[in-house]
């Protein structure tokens, strides 16, 4: 096993990025225009990296398969945006929401990373401010707060339920200007296929146009992606359709690492699945679970209307087994409370696949109006969905698949493993450890683009002064195209009997059930025995229609889940090595004796860093050591 | 339930369409929109017919990608709803619908019930932004802003950019998503200063691909967040005002 160099800088935890900030290398402003880099991805880790190398001088080249770079997934978060502003005076600082991610990611995170997004935390509001974003106001025209996910401070800044939409909208129209002045060429309907590595670094990439068919060759001094995480792998989970791991993985299988990726994120308030048919699910703010109370019936054969259940054969199971935190307690536990009473048959709803998150209560105490003012919207998108009124009927709830920390390795600098490449948001895996808090995901891709990677960029490029970019003739290019139309040729050529659709959906389900919310080795076993076989048949059987020549959305897919295959082997490989359980990663051998995660630090507290070998089922493991200075690590109780 | 569909097919953007006929088998109501559009694709693929494309992907009515004419409705009957929240129990064992794309001069169509909507990525170029680099700004409560201006700004920028107003619009205008833009950053403090600017170069390249505005309405019905045909108004008063300064300056 090699030694992972993080580059974190030495001194203290306080000034090490500003320390390092002066000791990094500058380009000369005149320079910057000699330097080419290419982003992939818009979302809010893309656009603002974008924007902000373009403002520098720069020549940015950005890539998005979306038809406009306002449409990433970024646009759904709902929450917030956290800062350690402390503008509430209720005791918040820098060090508070380093110390609160750390302990939130169940120390699986470095230490000088999480610190230093806490540190530009306050910068990205008063950005995000002076651009116009429309952030909810007090009276007195100051910025209003609200506290979320466990947090003890308010430090949550929101736009109404659209918080993601309009941070995104603010670094879009940043990266809209730039386009506009020039120093941005805004790529769009194009998907990145391949990663070209020329002498050990990173000098482009191959780009397939979603609308014509064509392939491109585009080569630069680096190369950044911001492509998002990959809990599509699941199939069903709260990520858009297109949401996939393709970028990263094309990386990986040229040499970057991929670190923890059996860190993922199941979120305890999605509306469960109503049919086969289903193709996403939709994420119900977790703020319900403030006045809503989570039960099912006692009798798994219970079939009265949920109102004509007595109260003594209701099972109020959070609230009886955490009496202290009830039905506030974390995402990861609630989650897998709700999987033991669905397991146990108890589950409600037709494909007896959810759980009740009642409001009787509440509007008894408060009534209509009153819960109408706090939930209304929530309510309406419900029955939108379901059909169902939730003043009237409880709302069924399951938990989704919905981030993931897991992605890409990258040092201090955010650059991966490969010399060049560059993984930014939520496509790497720095800052959430083994899981993310409410409101972290939107500061983290600002942090990243707006004002990290602008920096250590700098550092990596000044010594290439004078030095030309890769031509795209190359060899290397040539062989990536070759590639690439191999692929195309041979999913289009495969002639089989099933839908890509149809192989996702399976490959979903064994993740889900062998990778998911609890995982055991019988299961991870059985799954790394189970994916290979779906996956040669999927390479056999698989029917891609049309051509390569125009708008196919099959052909996309196609290449996505063969990639999403590769993937959910390594995930369950690394979730078979992590003899432990932490944060999102919950493996049953591994409990206190109430049923909590136990972690064990002695033996894990490290990032697994996975290296490609060629075989999907043999990759070499790489450890990367967690030291703790500032942190002192303990085991979380809610009881 | 079962459905009969003409859905509009188009191979490419200069290639001649035509509707066709699918029947929707054993959709369940609790099915969405596209989800009922998912499995009539499924079906094609078992048949060896190539599946439709349509335009999605958030699927939960935010990211402003999905958008279809049903029964000569954008985005189908429902009041503020995206084609992606539209749910088939909203239809009726048998019922025929007839499914087209987007159809506006400044909106090509691309594939099926696919278009190109880049032309609203051109009106934001054109000055829908505040000028900030990165790192310049001052503290976020520095400038107050009243609440009543905050929430305000706040209607205007929940357009999801989608183009149901351009696509139910009789003229194919435009003028509903450019004013929400132009509306949300010209009431805030942070916009004032690039304010008339904006507003002219704005308008100037929505009407290079957009039809004129005649005052119907059918935008404000159709838009799936409720923008209010009250900030073309706002709009239009400041085009005046910067045209009128122009004049002055010239």
């Amino acid at each position: 096993m090699t030694v992972l160099d993080s580059r974190v800088p030495d001194g203290p935890l306080e000034s090490k990025w500003e320390d390092h900030k002066f000791d990094m290398k500058l380009v000369n402003p005149n320079n910057k225009r000699r330097f080419e880099i290419i982003i992939v991805g818009t979302g809010l880790a893309g656009a603002s990296a974008a924007a902000t190398l373009g403002e520098l001088g720069y020549k940015v080249k950005v890539f998005t398969y979306h038809d406009s770079a306002r449409r990433a997934h970024s646009i759904a978060a709902q929450g917030g945006i956290n800062a350690a502003k402390n503008y509430h005076g209720d005791g918040d600082s820098v060090f508070r929401l380093f110390y609160d991610t750390v302990k939130g990611g169940d120390y699986r995170s470095r230490e000088a990373n999480v610190h230093r997004l806490a540190e530009v935390s306050n910068s990205i509001i008063d950005q995000c401010v002076a651009q116009g974003v429309p952030f909810a106001r007090e009276y007195g025209g100051l910025l209003d707060n609200r506290s979320f996910g466990g947090a003890q401070v308010s430090r949550t800044f929101y736009a109404r339920g659209q918080t993601g939409q309009q941070l995104l909208l603010g670094a879009y129209q940043a990266l809209s200007r730039q386009v506009k002045e020039g120093n941005v060429e805004l790529i769009t309907k194009s998907e990145m296929l391949e990663l070209v590595v020329v002498d050990g670094k990173a000098a482009g990439i191959v780009v397939r146009d979603l609308v014509t068919g064509e392939i491109t060759r585009h080569s630069a001094h680096a190369t950044v992606l911001a492509t998002g995480g990959y809990a599509n792998a699941f199939f069903l989970s709260t990520m858009a359709m297109a949401s996939n791991v393709t970028a990263a993985w094309r990386a990986h299988r040229k040499g970057a690492f991929f670190a923890n990726p059996s860190f993922t994120q199941i979120h305890p308030t999605a509306i469960p699945s109503s049919d086969e048919f289903q193709s996403k699910l939709t994420l119900m703010s977790e703020s319900l679970r403030n006045d809503g109370r989570i039960w099912v019936p006692e009798d798994p054969d219970e079939s009265r209307h949920p109102a004509d259940i007595p109260e003594e054969e209701r099972d109020y199971y959070l609230e009886r087994r955490y009496p202290a935190f009830g039905n506030l307690a974390p995402r990861d536990i609630s989650s897998r409370a709700a999987k033991v009473v669905v397991d146990e048959g108890k589950g409600v709803g037709p494909l007896k696949n959810g759980v009740y998150l009642d409001f009787a209560d509440v509007m008894e105490r408060l009534g209509h109006d009153a819960v109408a003012d706090k939930y209304g919207n929530l309510f309406e998108m419900y029955e939108r969905i379901t059909g169902e009124d939730p003043y009237e009927v409880p709302m069924r709830i399951y938990p989704a698949p919905h981030y993931t920390m897991g992605g890409l390795w990258v040092d201090y600098h955010l650059q991966t493993t490969i010399p060049g490449l560059f993984s930014i948001g939520e496509s790497n895996f720095s800052d959430h450890g083994a899981n993310r808090l409410g409101a972290s995901a939107l500061m983290q891709g600002l942090a990243d683009g707006y004002f990290v990677l602008p920096y250590t960029i700098g550092d990596y490029l000044a010594p290439m002064l004078g030095q030309p970019k890769v031509e795209t003739s190359a060899p290397e290019f040539d062989q990536a195209e070759q590639d690439v139309q191999a692929r195309i040729e041979k999913y289009l050529n495969t002639n089989g009997t099933r839908s890509v659709d149809w192989f996702h959906r399976e490959l979903g389900k064994l993740l889900w059930d062998y990778c998911g919310m609890e995982r055991t080795k019988e299961g991870l076993e059985k799954a790394l025995s189970e994916i290979p076989a779906l996956r040669a048949e999927f390479e056999r059987d698989v029917r891609v229609l049309g051509s390569a020549e125009s708008l196919n959305s099959s052909l996309e897919k196609v290449g996505r889940v063969a990639d999403f295959f590769e993937l959910a082997e390594l995930m369950c490989k690394d979730a078979l090595v992590r003899e432990e359980s932490c944060g999102g990663h919950f493996r049953a051998e591994h409990q206190t004796d109430d049923g909590e995660a136990q972690r064990d630090d002695e033996n894990f507290a490290h990032v697994t860093a996975w290296e490609w070998t060629g075989d999907p089922g043999d990759p070499t493991e790489h450890r990367e050591q967690l030291d703790f200075e500032y942190v002192t690590l303990t085991q979380r109780s809610y009881k | 339930m079962n459905l009969t569909l003409r859905v509009w097919r188009q191979a490419g953007p200069d290639a001649p369409g035509r509707f066709e006929t699918y029947e929707a088998k054993g959709i369940s109501e609790d099915s969405s929109f596209l989800e009922m559009l998912d499995t009539v694709n499924e079906e094609l693929v078992a048949e060896g017919e190539e599946p439709i494309e349509f335009m999605h992907d958030c699927r939960e009515g935010i990211c402003g990608t999905c958008g279809l004419m049903i029964n000569g409705r954008a985005h189908g009957p429902e009041l503020g709803t995206a084609t992606c929240q539209l749910h088939m129990r909203t239809y009726s064992d048998g019922d025929e619908l007839v499914i087209e794309p987007f159809r506006a001069a400044g909106f090509p169509i691309i594939k099926d019930l696919v278009v190109g909507r880049s032309a609203f990525d051109r009106i934001i170029e054109a000055g829908g932004y505040v000028t900030v680099d990165t790192g310049s700004a001052p503290d976020a409560n520095l400038t107050p802003v009243p609440k009543e201006t905050a929430d305000l700004a706040m209607d205007a920028a929940a357009c999801i950019g989608c183009g149901a107003c351009v696509a139910a619009c009789p003229n194919g205008a435009a003028q509903l998503f450019t004013s929400a833009k132009i509306s949300q950053l010209n009431v805030l403090p942070q916009g004032q200063p690039e304010r008339y600017q904006r507003t002219l170069g704005m308008v100037e390249v929505m009407e290079e691909h957009f039809g004129s505005c005649t005052n119907m309405g059918e935008c404000e019905a159709a838009c799936p967040k409720g923008i209010s045909i009250d900030f073309i108004a706002m709009m239009n008063k400041d085009y005046r005002k910067a045209t009128f300064a122009g004049r002055k300056a010239g």
